[in-house]
């Protein structure tokens, strides 16, 4: 029999290089791609190469083979058919399977080394972190999915049954390890399990893509802790992989999710505590007047301006109006009106989820500004165009005692004139009334997104002609 | 605990230091794959489900080892392809006409 644990090494070794030059290639959208490509190719050498570990009981390899074969065709499947507006819930359900995975793992290791205390008390860790992981991000999935409702669910001393759910759950553990009797993995799994669900049910939809990132973050550490738990085995190689690419992952999760909780301005502690959404805001009072304008108005307006700014929201995902509104765009450059889009860090339900969105309908990414980039051109906007947004357009956040206050906004209200495209007069994801609709320079266009943007297309079509 | 755990430890802080710089690089624009993209590399997890199951000798093992299989082939198949996807959007060369817009 060959030894192939030197070619196993090198090819691990090789793949991580290849996941570290992988993310580094994000840094632009022009490297991004091939980086990704590169990383996947490293990562199906990796797999393919584990089959060549020593010791493996080749009467398993049909197992994995089919396991392989299942997993990875859902995957494939599920991945190629699902739509852009629906990718925050789909990051969350292959970051709850990466989860699941690893409390699988970490479960098989406490069954077969219970003996060895740094090992079982990683695994341990590993188990819970994994466990929390893939509960807590089908939660998500199902609020985003809308098959759960996506407002907080809280009850009175909410998280002290939680965190007795928690030490419930680890005390079974420590007693598994300790009595070395797998019967309390149980109730270990069941009660971790039931704490990714508590730890998720109060969190609202609008702050749920912060929570899947921490998620991710989580999974990362979760596979790092089991890596440790492989390395300390006769089979270490495959371990020191997996700590490399789940700390990679951990740290990296765990930054996005601070930059994303600092966009909306809110500690993460406040985002998963605080049950954000379930209250109202008590007597605020809004002066003025909703003004409803036509869309031939609004396009009128639009043709003779100088310069454009868009600011889309979900909404546009939602009414799927992103291919009428780069046509919009192109014909408004037609006429030499200056267009641009302004991009809020948490427009849409993921950061640079609207990015992606409009990329989809062939907007040029050199004309998505964020939020930093662009505030300050609003007061020397002729006209911006507000679609499907709501909170991240809100000036409430300027004002103190709303629940928005101090969350960083695009200040589109200092334009001269704005438009806003909304469905119905509701309030937005976060449930508060939105100053910037009632202003004097505001005007409001009801309808679905689709359509008007359709309706506005038309109006210029027909005056340009 | 063992030399290996301390040498892991180790490389594990090298690698938080790693991630965090690199990280820290991504403009908003590309936010969104970065995150199926870090979610598709945790997918590394199935080379560990793969060891977990191969090395499993009772049926209770072999059950939990095969979920494992399952969901890290899902993990890293999905992650990866959806990424993929994503990045083609932003990859000029893939899409030379749609990009225009500037007359």
């Amino acid at each position: 029999m060959i030894d192939f644990s030197i070619l196993i090494d090198a090819v691990y070794l090789v793949a991580v290089i290849f996941f570290i030059l992988g993310l580094r290639a994000m840094s632009s959208p022009e490297t991004a791609r091939r980086g990704i490509v590169q990383a996947g190719g490293a990562m199906l050498a990796a797999v393919v190469v584990t089959f060549l570990t020593p010791g493996l009981a080749p009467s398993n390899f049909a197992w994995i083979a089919a396991g392989v074969f299942v997993g990875g065709g859902a995957g494939y499947v599920w991945a190629k058919k699902v739509q852009m507006t629906a990718m925050p819930q789909m990051v969350a359900v292959f970051n709850g399977m990466g989860g699941g995975a690893a409390g699988a793992i970490a479960a098989i290791e406490l069954l077969s080394s219970m003996s060895d205390p740094a090992s079982t008390g990683l695994s341990l860790a590993g188990a819970v972190i994994g466990s929390v992981s893939i509960a807590g991000s089908v939660i998500a999935f199902l609020k985003l999915q809308g098959w759960m409702r996506q407002r907080p669910l809280t009850f009175p001393g909410q998280l002290g049954v939680n965190l007795a759910v928690l030490a419930l759950g680890v005390a079974f553990g420590v007693y598994a390890a300790v009595s070395q009797n797998a019967f309390f993995l149980g109730p270990f799994f069941l009660f971790t399990i039931l704490y990714g669900i508590l730890l998720a049910l109060p969190i609202g939809g609008a702050d749920m893509p912060v929570v899947i990132s921490l998620f991710n973050a989580l999974t990362g550490i979760a596979v790092a802790l089991d890596g440790f738990a492989l390395v300390n085995g006769p089979l270490g190689d495959a371990g020191y992989a997996m700590v490399v690419a789940g700390t990679l992952v951990g740290a990296a999760g765990s930054l996005l999710t601070i930059l994303m909780a600092r966009a909306m301005n809110r500690s993460l502690t406040n985002v998963l505590f605080s049950a954000f959404g379930a209250k109202e805001e008590e007597g605020a009072s809004v002066q003025g007047s909703l003004k409803p304008i036509q869309p031939d108005d609004a396009a009128v307006m639009m043709a003779y301006a100088g310069s454009v700014i868009i600011a889309p929201g979900y909404g546009m995902a939602v009414a799927q109006a992103q291919g009428k509104v780069k046509e919009l765009a192109d014909l408004l450059e037609q006429r030499g009106v200056d267009v641009r889009f302004a991009i809020h860090p948490v427009a849409g339900r993921m950061p640079g989820h609207m990015n992606v969105l409009l990329a989809e309908a062939g907007v040029n990414y050199d004309k998505l500004f964020d939020r930093d980039e662009i505030n300050g051109q609003f007061p020397q906007t002729d006209v911006v165009l507000v679609i499907g947004a709501n909170d991240v357009v809100n000036p409430a956040a300027h004002r103190a005692g709303s629940p928005l206050q101090g969350m960083p906004i695009l200040d589109v209200d200092q334009a001269k004139d704005v438009l806003v495209i909304k469905r119905g007069q509701g309030k937005g994801f976060a449930g508060i009334e939105n100053d910037l609709f009632y202003k004097e320079n505001c005007h409001m266009i009801y309808g679905d997104a689709r359509d008007v943007v359709t309706k506005l297309v038309a109006a210029l079509k027909r005056s340009s002609s | 605990m063992s030399a290996d755990v301390w040498t892991a430890l180790l490389i594990a802080i090298l690698a938080a230091f790693v991630g965090y710089e690199v990280i820290s690089r991504v403009p908003v624009l590309l936010h969104t794959p970065l995150m199926s993209g870090s979610n598709f590399i945790h997918g590394i997890v199935l080379v560990g489900a793969i060891v977990a199951l191969g090395l499993s000798t009772t049926l209770l093992e072999q059950i939990i080892g095969f979920v494992a299989v399952v969901m890290g082939a899902m993990n890293v198949t999905g992650g990866y392809v959806v990424t993929e996807r994503i990045l083609t959007m932003f990859d000029r060369s893939k899409r030379p006409k749609s990009g225009g817009g500037t007359p």
